[in-house]
């Protein structure tokens, strides 16, 4: 991993994260994710070849309910705060060529 | 009016609930007597956003009086709750501090508007109380100071010229200077807690999966938790009867039995183990706050609580974990805001451009720094060394609360090293600001449970310093007891800023 700190592509990234970003932003970004990822590497001290993950503090798994039909939100409020909207569907420009 | 409505605002829950349930007060004049001090004091605190429903809100409260429920016995009746602006009022905007929620003129007026309640809002208009207005935050949740707001930067009612901390900083700062009688917070890393200590009031974190999480605008779905602001323990017992439970709109959501928590005040802590790691009182902190902690855990100890040297090994790396989990559930979490369903949309060529110029415009720079680091945390070549290495250090900071907690009841810490720093003080370094969290973020991790408490004050300027309480999981009842009884041996609670 060291070989990699500050080498972040912060275009790709933002590319991945779909958030453009001005090359003003981008330069003082990069600085700052490298004084970050170069913090963050101190989690390298620790051996943690017998450790399990924790991705959730509590001890619950799995929580389903009935496959029941239920009420869920009328459709005219799910469509209030839509930037555009016709006929029941969010407006977007085309997605596919 | 009444001189009655002038001192209103200067009330706790339980103070007010007995004038409201003798019929001296009605729900309409506490709702009045809130907006007439937020009228005086709010351009100098700025804990409120501008956006105000005056109209509704008193027609809540003429509601709630007409149905005779400030005279009834539910533990909020008639009682104004003011709410971070990060979670769902059904009808009310929510910008979470954000543009991208505003409308296009920048303004919440034509932004996104609620379309259900949070379920902790349900649970507060179950228990009689008005919903009142909404306070200022760090945008979604990311930050230390309330600086990271769209609108403005909320001011320490202790000092003007200083933070209040954040991000809930504006429900602090509320509680703090009487311009709320109680306020709604989420704490992530430490959003509670580190406000509630920086302005002097009582801010609660809950066990994660206490309370529900429906309708709070995730930030970091492992992390987040909503909790109380209130001037005394007694007002935070009452709030956290309200807001527990178990949801099923909320699969973390645990179905753990309510207790009542009102059973843990009085009790003294004679015979309780209180923890004093080592890791947390370390050079660098101010030595007035090392000094005030160290006093209280005395107090403390002369109420009859043993105190135990116990070591929690592993909190060097807990800040480092923090913003690999939470930046990297963040970026997930606020894939949603790209223009399409609600928020502000900026027009692009197609719909990645259209994403892309829409979350460009919409995130402010801390949003922005954190959705990067986590996407790189996430990404393919690095989601191991990053990603899964922090969950794993995440594992040894709850073993060390395990092992702690077999020695001792109840964890005692300073909840910030320091206090309130000046506006400005740390924007220009990011990693500065992160440090700020360093005693509260393991909480999070471990999802356990923790108070803020006030324990004393900087001698020139006037600055509060906090105590933080933490219990096990499901351990609220100790944290209440040992802060009552704290609380109740000192005077600090009843201090005032000059406002």
């Amino acid at each position: 991993m060291s070989e990699d700190i500050g080498k972040i592509d912060v275009s790709y990234v933002a590319h991945l994260a779909r958030m453009h970003l001005t090359e003003a932003e981008k330069e003082k970004i990069s600085a700052q994710l490298k004084d970050i990822l170069a913090y963050v590497a101190k989690l390298n001290e620790l051996d943690v070849s017998n450790v399990q993950p924790t991705a959730h503090a509590t001890p619950l798994s799995n929580i389903f309910r009935k496959d029941e039909v239920r009420p869920s939100i009328d459709q005219t409020k799910i469509l209030a705060n839509a930037p555009e909207e016709a006929r029941g569907l969010f407006i977007v420009p085309k997605i596919v060529e | 009016m009444g001189l009655h409505a002038l001192m209103l605002h200067k009330l706790t829950i339980h103070e007010l609930r007995a004038q409201l349930e003798s019929g001296e007060v009605t729900a309409h004049a506490a709702a009045e007597a809130i907006f007439g001090r937020i009228g005086d004091i709010d351009s100098k605190v700025k804990a409120y956003l501008p956006w105000k429903d005056f109209d509704g809100v008193i027609a809540q409260a003429h509601a709630i009086d007409e149905a005779g429920i400030p005279r009834s016995d539910k533990l909020l009746g008639g009682v104004p709750i003011a709410i971070k602006d990060v979670i769902n009022v059904e009808g009310d905007y929510c910008t979470c501090g954000s543009k991208i929620l505003s409308g296009r003129t920048g303004s919440a007026h034509d932004g996104y508007h609620s379309i259900y309640d949070a379920t902790v809002i349900k649970k507060l208009r179950e228990a009689g109380a008005v919903i009142h207005a909404r306070t200022n935050m760090d945008e979604f949740a990311m930050g230390s100071s309330t600086e990271n707001s769209s609108w403005d930067v909320t001011r320490n009612p202790w000092d003007l010229e200083r933070i209040p901390g954040g991000s809930s900083g504006g429900s602090a700062a509320a509680v703090a200077a009487d311009e709320a009688i109680a306020a709604l917070g989420s704490d992530t890393g430490g959003s509670i807690r580190q406000p509630a200590s920086l302005c002097g009031c009582v801010g609660f974190k809950p066990t994660y999966g206490r309370v529900s999480r429906y309708g709070l605008v995730a930030f970091a779905s492992s992390l987040d938790q909503i909790g109380p602001f209130t001037k005394d323990v007694e007002d935070c017992a009452l709030m956290l009867q309200v807001l527990s439970g178990h949801d099923p709109c909320d699969s973390t959501s645990v179905p753990e039995p309510v207790p009542d928590y009102t059973q843990s005040l009085g009790k003294g802590v004679e015979g309780l183990r209180l923890g004093m790691p080592k890791e947390y009182f370390i050079d660098g902190m101010d030595r007035e706050v090392d000094a005030a902690v160290h006093a209280a855990i005395k107090k403390l100890e002369s109420l009859g609580a043993e105190i135990v040297e116990i070591s929690l090994p592993h909190t060097d790396y807990a800040v480092a974990v923090y913003y690999l989990i939470a930046t990297a559930e963040a970026s997930a979490n606020l894939a949603r805001f790209d223009g399409v369903r609600y928020g502000a949309r900026v027009a692009g060529e197609d719909v990645i451009d259209m994403y892309g110029k829409t979350r460009g415009a919409g995130f402010g720079p801390e949003v922005k720094r954190r959705i990067l680091l986590g996407t790189y945390a996430l990404s393919a070549g690095y989601y191991d060394a990053y990603y899964l290495r922090a969950q794993k250090v995440r594992t040894l900071i709850r073993q060390d609360f395990e092992k702690a907690f077999e020695k001792c009841d109840a964890v005692v810490t300073p909840t910030s090293p320091e206090v309130a720093f000046k506006i400005g003080e740390k924007v220009d370094d990011p990693l500065k600001m992160y440090l700020s969290d360093i005693f509260t973020i393991s909480v999070n991790l471990a999802g356990i449970c923790g108070v803020s408490i006030p324990c004393g004050f900087t001698s020139s300027p006037k600055l509060p310093i906090g105590l933080q309480i933490l219990g096990k999981s499901f351990g609220e009842e100790t944290v209440l007891r040992v802060a009552h009884a704290y609380e109740q041996a000192t005077e600090w609670h009843k201090e005032k800023p000059n406002l």
